[in-house]
């Protein structure tokens, strides 16, 4: 009995032989050599060659049309516009002409410069609760609601609270463009699509009106933004059902964009643009000399790449290249150390 | 509780706060006031014995932890950002957000405190738990109770094996002569039996307890004679009284005040060198942290879209003050305040590897590595000198008795030598067995050191008549001269090997068997004739019984059996203080001279014929460092002579022998003997003179009063001592001489040799004389053959001497070096040094000059050096070259030593464990030192700076993007990623890869390591971690962070990409970038690795998808699951990543494709088939032989001991490379 205790005591110590503790586990080490990489460098570069060569082309067979209407110059049309302070709901048309058919659906964009939608504090200026129509956060609660973040846009000089609220719906953009195609000499309004145009979560999940009918109660008490020039219940007045918090211009505007410069998507154009003259009357209210920002329409059509961009394509083909022309400089290298003498 | 007014608990206080102060301590029996109240108690002041070594309690660790956790600068930053962040012109992130990895880590820290904690609170309350016995004067006896409860003043009862509750006074012992014996093993691991004996005077018997009721002991600690030694310590599962029935003492200190828990400091704090580097490059990324803030500061202009609150815009410059804070908190990962969590969770697991290696495991002593020291274990790849201590380290410090001369005649025991160099199994066997059947069958526990095959010659002496005397005296000092303490082998102290060899010993074949017999029937046979000490005098014959004064018969015929002596000689286990005794004694019963028992007044000896002598001891003239040597003053039962016994260093007894006139015979032997010494010395063994001086009644009687005032002296106590010792130990008359082998350690030269390899300089630092260290330095692999010896003799050379021979020695050294032909190595000189050279070499003027010579020698050795002087050495080259030490020892001598140096190893050996309680690591055996340094040294230091530079290059590539993302965000502090999701980044996604890479990745197998010692100068000096690396990685990661941003910018520029849909594929580009860039650095790829990759991928998408769908009011709410239908997101990240890597690829390409260094070669090598791999290491090997090989061709015979080691396969291989050495020069003369 004791000498079972005694070896037992033995082995206690001892460390168990495990490929884990022992550090023997099977290991499989790479070593980046020449020799090794050089079928992957031709592999790479050749999938890469393909993949920008695709991007190219599609890249190619987009089309863009991209204007400045801020109204600097005093040429521009809209020069007179551009002093919102004298000018209230000034109007101004741009005429560009077509000289071959857009394919559709071609997207209509608003675009802006030098505007940082992507602040912090500008970012936060909302009030989220407010936004997902929780009519709680539509009153003045000893300043708890709305939300803080909304300051200076939070209440009026009277203390009521400012739906929606904060810099951000503040600062809506809120130029609004009618796109006419002059057909011997005759306008013709070119159907635009706003249906869609904000991403489906946003319209269905995220932000939500408050579930009073009709909506326009549910604001009793409210005061809309100050520069606004329509409360949230009247945004679109052609269509009921798009207004509040899920009208669609509000949802775009409300998904910060990520750069100053930035476009956001106005309307859609189902059935494309033929060749032809056109032009676009914009109803000019939105202030930007200020900041020296810019104010441009664009329209482009897409494809499963987005909208024309060729960097990528040139990017893939470039490194593509690199790669082969590295494969090359590898296999160089592989013979100059094999036949070397002293390689060991 | 009665009520006592609060000025008198005050005062109670106060008085209890004096006498817990007081030097003098008044104690008072608690006996009388038993049952009384609490506050009735005399001994109330002090506290009980209950102990508590836990930092926290149950309630308060919460705000304790955090208090301690405070104290770091680290946690400070990070709590000082969080608030920061809670002021809102500054803020960067939600407030609650930034509070999360601050909260992670102090959460980390605290609940590796708590259970650190409560291990602690467990131990300690086993410990409280234990029972022992109480006196109590109600149940007049000893009741039971648990050590938390014993207080100040109680009597104590300790019953044999049972350890000691708390600092006692010895009172009274079952033993008639008031005795205690107390082993310290789990305390400082000396196995030999201490004694302790009881307080004289206070004669009490426990039969007649009301004197213990009497006895208000006034106790006077150190002042009175009542000094601590007087105490048995009681040492956190400390001392264990054995050999004694029981012991009764009085509690003096209980609790934490005994010695034991005021000795018990706290786990040592060492900085890895790795760890200051690491801190310079963190003010690097503080720097550049303000860098980027400032410039963030600067380019920020208030935008008007977002006026204050009250309306107004602040003024530029006050806007750009409030965005540097910002920026501080939006780039705080700059800093990586986790990498410090992160390098702890590494080295954890790093030590788990190394004490989970079998091949750090000693079978033997079941013990592995212990690793005290948690932080240093990189260190162990950078070492480039290591100290050794020779005794115990190099060496097994098990002595062996090799030789002896006895009166000036050499007894050389050659076949004892032979087994000691080869031991051969077949001939173990057979010694064992010689030993089973001369005594019984059980054996002492380390039979296998301290076996003798004796000598045929000298036996004969014995049993011949001349001289026989001075033979029975020679052994009788063996056996009586030591403070050897018998003990009676209890099964439960019996080591394993001694069971282990039991069994073999059943299952031997009986040709052996029969072959012993016959052997030791022949030895008895020779034995038998043997005269018994009582007929010393006047030679009788045989089968005369002597009747001794103590009524012991003594049979001179000894059954042929072998089972003679009529007391089981056998069972007897000798607990020596130092191995050299335990050998001695050994010896000396092998010659059938048994020391069978010793008190502090007798010794015990049986003879060769079984009777029995008890001499009485006078007086124990004990071992000090001065004297050198220790005498033993007896009284010779039958002659009744006064007879002192000493036994010495050899020119401490020489000195001292006495020279009579005429007396030829005498001087002879004295220079025979001395001749015999310097032999043995040469062999590298440890030798001893014994002698022996009769002195005459009223010398004795004489001597003996001023021992007795030198003893009872007041001041200068220990000189008055020495003197007296000194005074009575001459005119000695030398008896012979022993030599002790102290056999070195399993594979000390190659693992010298090996170390040596790997350029690491081994230093040895020994108390030895110098030849004897030279032989071994020879033996080890330390010293070649065509070494250059600057022997420093130990001539009282002046300092101008000392200087001329350093300028000679450094002249050579240099003209070597200028010789083209030895550009690239190191010249072959080795420094031997002894003590007081060294003291000269170390002075101001002269150390600089002896720090650059030995700085070009290969390896240096210091003999009869003081252990003070040994840490000297070490901080002396620790300070002047800058080099990373080692210090390797096994006693409390090389304490100082182990403390000095950057990592100090104890070995566990023989000698106590103080050195291993001094050390960081402790290793059970001197080779394992060599595993531990070439590869777990290498890996540690290779994975820990990988990782570390893989730390920085992670969060810089990462934070980076958010700096770029300034530059189109106006400064305004903004990030394009959710918050959640960047702390998630961090704390989820990437955290884990690299810890596992900091503990498992294997840049070379451990046999290459070990074949190649050569890869393990790579760690030397900066190694992979160093100023390039460090900024490399850093301009890797904003080249990174520049493409993973700037691709997708030019990507997705003007379009309508909002902030978070464009962040997504950035957060995803410098995952993917992040997670392949260690890919690339990982250099072994496991089941673990690609595990722990594929999980992050896995998490990173699981935990991003999941949160977009749960988080409505998260902006990027459903953010990467449109972005995850769009093929733009793929190939984005596609090309990113790979743009991102490729030069690093490259550059891992070229390197391992065009350079040659030797990682690389060896890693080549790794993949070759294990055959293929062993072979080429063995050319390699010949190859260095070659290069390395210079000089002379002169060949110095190989020393003595060489020979005896030539067993080990390894020196097979050693000598191979010898040959192939010579061959060269033949070549190279021709």
């Amino acid at each position: 009995m004791d000498s079972n205790y005694i070896e037992n005591q033995e082995v206690e110590n001892r460390p168990d032989n495990t490929a884990f503790t022992q550090q023997r586990l099977p290991a499989w080490q790479p070593i980046l050599s020449a020799g090794i990489v050089i079928p992957l460098f031709v592999l790479v570069g050749l999938a890469f060659i393909g993949i920008g060569v695709a991007l190219f082309v599609t890249s190619r067979n987009l089309h863009v049309l991209e204007m400045d209407y801020t109204g600097v110059e005093k040429t521009s049309p809209c020069f007179s516009c551009s002093d919102p302070i004298k000018q209230k709901n000034c109007k101004c048309s741009l005429s560009f002409e077509l000289d071959k058919l857009f394919e559709g659906p071609v997207f209509f964009y608003y675009g802006l410069t030098n505007y940082f939608q992507n602040q912090r504090a500008y970012g936060v200026s909302k009030d989220y609760n407010q936004l997902s129509g929780d009519l709680d956060y539509f009153t003045f609660f000893f300043s708890i609601v709305p939300d803080s973040t909304c300051k200076p846009y939070r209440y009026d000089v009277n203390n009521k609270p400012i739906v929606p609220c904060g810099s951000l719906a503040n600062s809506m953009f809120n130029d609004t463009f009618n796109l006419y195609q002059m057909k011997n000499g005759v306008k013709e309004e070119v159907p635009l699509d706003g249906k869609g145009i904000s991403w489906w979560t946003d319209y269905n999940i995220k932000y939500r009106n408050p579930s009073v009918n009709p909506l326009r109660n549910a604001f009793n008490g409210t005061v809309k933004p100050l520069y606004w020039s329509k409360p949230a219940y009247e945004l679109d007045p052609t269509d009921t059902a798009n207004n509040g918090f899920i009208n669609q211009d509000f949802l775009v505007w409300m998904r910060r964009s990520a750069l100053p410069n930035f476009r956001k998507l106005y309307r859609r154009i189902t059935d494309g643009l033929p060749a032809g003259n056109y032009s676009l009357e914009i109803s000019y209210n939105y202030p930007v000399i200020a900041f020296d920002g810019k104010k441009k329409v664009a329209f482009s059509n897409v494809s499963w790449m987005g909208g024309k961009n060729e960097f990528l394509g040139i990017a893939y083909l470039v490194i593509g290249s690199l790669c082969l022309v590295m494969s090359v400089v590898m296999l160089i290298i592989y013979h100059w150390r094999n036949s070397s003498p002293d390689a060991n | 509780m009665p009520w006592m007014s609060p000025l008198a608990r005050i005062r109670d206080a106060l008085a209890g706060q004096r006498a817990r102060d007081k030097d003098l301590r008044n104690l008072v029996s608690n006996l009388p006031y038993e049952g009384l109240d609490k506050w009735k108690q005399p001994n109330r002041h002090f506290r009980n014995n209950g102990i508590k070594t836990t930092k926290y309690s149950v309630l308060f660790f919460i705000p304790m932890n955090l208090f301690e956790q405070f104290h770091r600068l680290a946690n400070l930053y990070f709590v000082g950002l969080a608030i920061l962040n809670f002021v809102p012109v500054v803020q960067a992130f939600e407030p609650e957000v930034a509070l999360i990895p601050i909260c992670v880590i102090l959460a980390l820290t605290a609940i590796k405190d708590a259970w650190e904690d409560f291990r602690r609170y467990k131990s300690d309350k086993k410990l409280n738990r234990l029972p022992c016995f109480v006196y109590s004067s109600k149940e007049k006896c000893f009741v039971e109770k648990r050590w938390k409860d014993v207080r100040v003043g109680d009597f104590v009862k300790v019953e044999s094996n049972d350890i000691v509750p708390a600092d006692l006074l010895l009172l009274y012992t079952s033993d008639p002569n008031g005795v205690c014996h107390i082993e310290t093993a789990n305390l400082d691991g000396e196995t030999n039996l201490k004694q302790r004996r009881a307080v004289p005077g206070v004669c009490i018997t426990v039969s007649n307890t009301d004197i213990l009721l009497i006895i208000h002991a006034v106790i006077r600690t150190g002042c009175l004679g009542f000094s601590h030694p007087d105490l048995v310590l009681k040492q956190h599962l400390g001392c264990t009284v054995r050999n004694t029935g029981y012991a009764v003492g009085f509690v003096v200190y209980a609790g934490h005040e005994t010695k034991a828990m005021l000795n018990n400091n706290g786990p040592r704090y060492k900085r890895s060198r790795l760890e200051r580097r690491l801190n310079i490059d963190v003010i690097f990324c503080i720097l550049l942290l303000f860098t980027m803030c400032i410039i963030g500061s600067l380019g920020h202009v208030p935008l008007y879209l977002v006026p204050q609150t009250d309306g107004h815009l602040d003024t530029p410059s006050l806007s750009s003050f409030y965005k540097f804070f910002s920026m501080i908190i939006l780039l705080q990962v700059l800093i990586p305040i986790s990498l410090y969590v992160s390098i702890e969770l590494v080295k954890i697991g790093q030590i788990y590897f190394i004490t989970n290696d079998l091949d750090l495991y000693d079978e033997e002593t079941d013990a592995t590595i212990q690793c005290k020291a948690l932080n240093i274990t990189e260190d162990l790849g950078q070492i480039q000198y290591i100290f050794s201590d020779k005794t115990g380290t190099l060496t097994e410090n098990k002595m062996v008795f090799r030789r002896c001369s006895i009166m000036g005649r050499e007894y050389p025991h050659k076949e004892n030598g032979m087994f000691l160099c080869g031991p051969k199994r077949a001939l173990k066997m057979y010694i064992y067995k010689i030993k089973i059947l001369m005594f019984t069958k059980s054996l002492p526990p380390n039979q296998q050191e301290t076996e003798v095959i004796l000598d045929q010659k000298l036996l004969r002496q014995i049993r011949g008549t001349e001289k026989i005397d001075a033979y029975q005296d020679f052994f009788l000092a063996l056996a009586i001269c030591n403070t050897v303490v018998v003990s009676m082998a209890t099964a439960k102290r019996l080591r394993v090997s001694t069971a282990e060899f039991q069994q073999t010993n059943q299952s031997n074949p009986l040709d052996t068997l029969s072959s012993l017999v016959r052997r030791a029937g022949s030895w008895t046979r020779l034995r038998a004739p043997i005269t018994s000490e009582t007929s010393a005098n006047d030679l009788t014959t045989q089968g005369q019984s002597v009747n001794q004064t103590g009524g012991q018969t003594c049979s001179l015929h000894v059954p042929p059996q072998g089972t003679a002596p009529a007391v089981p000689a056998g069972k007897l286990c000798y607990e020596a203080e130092s191995p050299d005794e335990a050998a001695l004694v050994h010896t000396a019963k092998a010659y059938g001279f048994v020391l069978m028992s010793r008190t502090p007044d007798s010794v015990t000896v049986q003879l060769p014929s079984g009777a029995q002598l008890r001499f009485e001891v006078l007086d124990t003239l004990s071992f000090d460092s001065n004297r050198k040597r220790m005498s033993v003053l007896v009284r010779h039962p039958i002659s009744k002579q006064c007879i002192l016994y000493t036994k010495g260093a050899d020119y401490a007894i020489m000195e001292l022998l006495e020279t009579p006139y005429g007396e030829k015979q005498q001087k002879a032997i004295a220079s025979d003997t001395q001749q015999h010494l310097d032999c043995y010395a040469k062999e590298g063994l440890r030798t001893l003179c014994i002698a022996k001086k009769v002195l005459c009644d009223g010398e004795y009687e004489s001597w003996a009063v001023q021992r007795q005032h030198a003893l009872a002296a007041m001041d200068n106590r220990e000189q008055l001592i020495m003197d007296s010792a000194v005074q009575i130990e001459t005119n000695l008359c030398l008896l012979g001489a022993t030599g002790v082998e102290d056999r070195l350690q399993d594979s000390v030269p190659d693992t010298v040799m090996t170390l040596r390899e790997a350029g690491i300089q081994v230093w040895v630092l020994t108390g030895d004389k110098p030849e004897t260290a030279v032989n071994i330095g020879y033996a080890c692999r330390l010293l070649e053959q065509d070494d250059l010896l600057y022997l420093d003799h130990f001539l009282l050379l002046s300092q101008v001497t000392c200087t001329s021979i350093l300028d000679c020695g450094l002249e050579e050294v240099r003209r070597y070096s200028e010789d083209p032909r030895n550009v690239d190595t190191t010249p072959d000189i080795s420094l031997v040094i002894d003590g007081r050279t060294l003291t000269m070499l170390m002075s101001p003027d002269l150390r600089d000059r002896f720090v650059d010579l030995a700085r070009h020698c290969r390896s240096v050795l210091c003999c009869r050096v003081t252990p003070l002087q040994k840490s000297e050495v070490v901080k002396l080259i620790r300070e002047k070259l800058k080099v990373m030490t080692l210090a390797v020892g096994d006693g409390a001598n090389d304490v100082n030593m182990i403390q000095a140096a950057d990592i100090g190893v104890g070995i566990s050996g023989q000698e106590g464990m103080q050195a291993v309680m001094a050390s960081d690591f402790a290793i059970s055996r001197f080779k394992h030192l060599k595993k531990l340094l070439l590869v777990h040294g290498h890996w540690c230091y290779s994975r820990l700076a990988n990782m570390i530079i893989y730390f920085f290059y992670k969060n810089a590539a990462n934070v980076n993007l958010l700096f770029w993302y300034q530059f189109f965000c106006g400064f305004t502090a903004n990030a394009m990623i959710d918050h959640w999701l960047m702390i998630f980044f961090n704390l989820l996604f990437t955290s884990v890869p690299p810890i596992m890479f900091g503990i498992m990745d294997k840049d070379v197998s451990a046999e290459m390591l070990l074949g190649l010692p050569e890869l393990y100068r790579t760690g030397q000096g900066k190694g992979e971690y160093s100023f390039f690396t460090f900024w490399i990685s850093m301009l890797d990661a904003f080249y990174q962070s520049l493409v993973a941003f700037f691709i997708p910018y030019f990507t997705y520029r003007g379009s309508d990409i909002d902030i978070y849909a464009f962040g997504t594929p950035l957060n995803t580009i410098s995952l993917f970038t992040i997670l392949l860039h260690l890919s690339i650095e990982i250099k072994a790829w496991t089941i673990v690795h690609v595990f722990i990759i594929l999980g992050s991928v896995t998490l990173y998408f699981i935990v991003t998808l999941a949160y977009g769908v749960r988080y409505l009011n998260y902006s990027g709410y459903w953010t990467l699951q449109a972005q995850m239908v769009d093929p733009m997101f793929y190939l984005v990240c596609l090309i990113s990543t790979v743009i991102a890597l490729l030069p690093r690829y490259l550059f891992h390409v070229l390197k391992n494709s065009i350079t040659c260094s030797p990682i690389v070669e060896a890693r080549h090598l790794d993949t070759l088939e294990p055959s293929t791999r062993d072979q080429w290491i063995k050319e390699w090997r010949s190859f260095r032989g070659r290069v390395q090989d210079k000089t002379s061709d002169v060949s110095v015979p190989p020393s003595p001991s060489l020979e005896s080691l030539d067993d080990d396969s390894i020196m097979d291989d050693e000598f191979a490379l010898n040959v192939i050495t010579a061959n060269h020069h033949k070549k190279a003369n021709s």
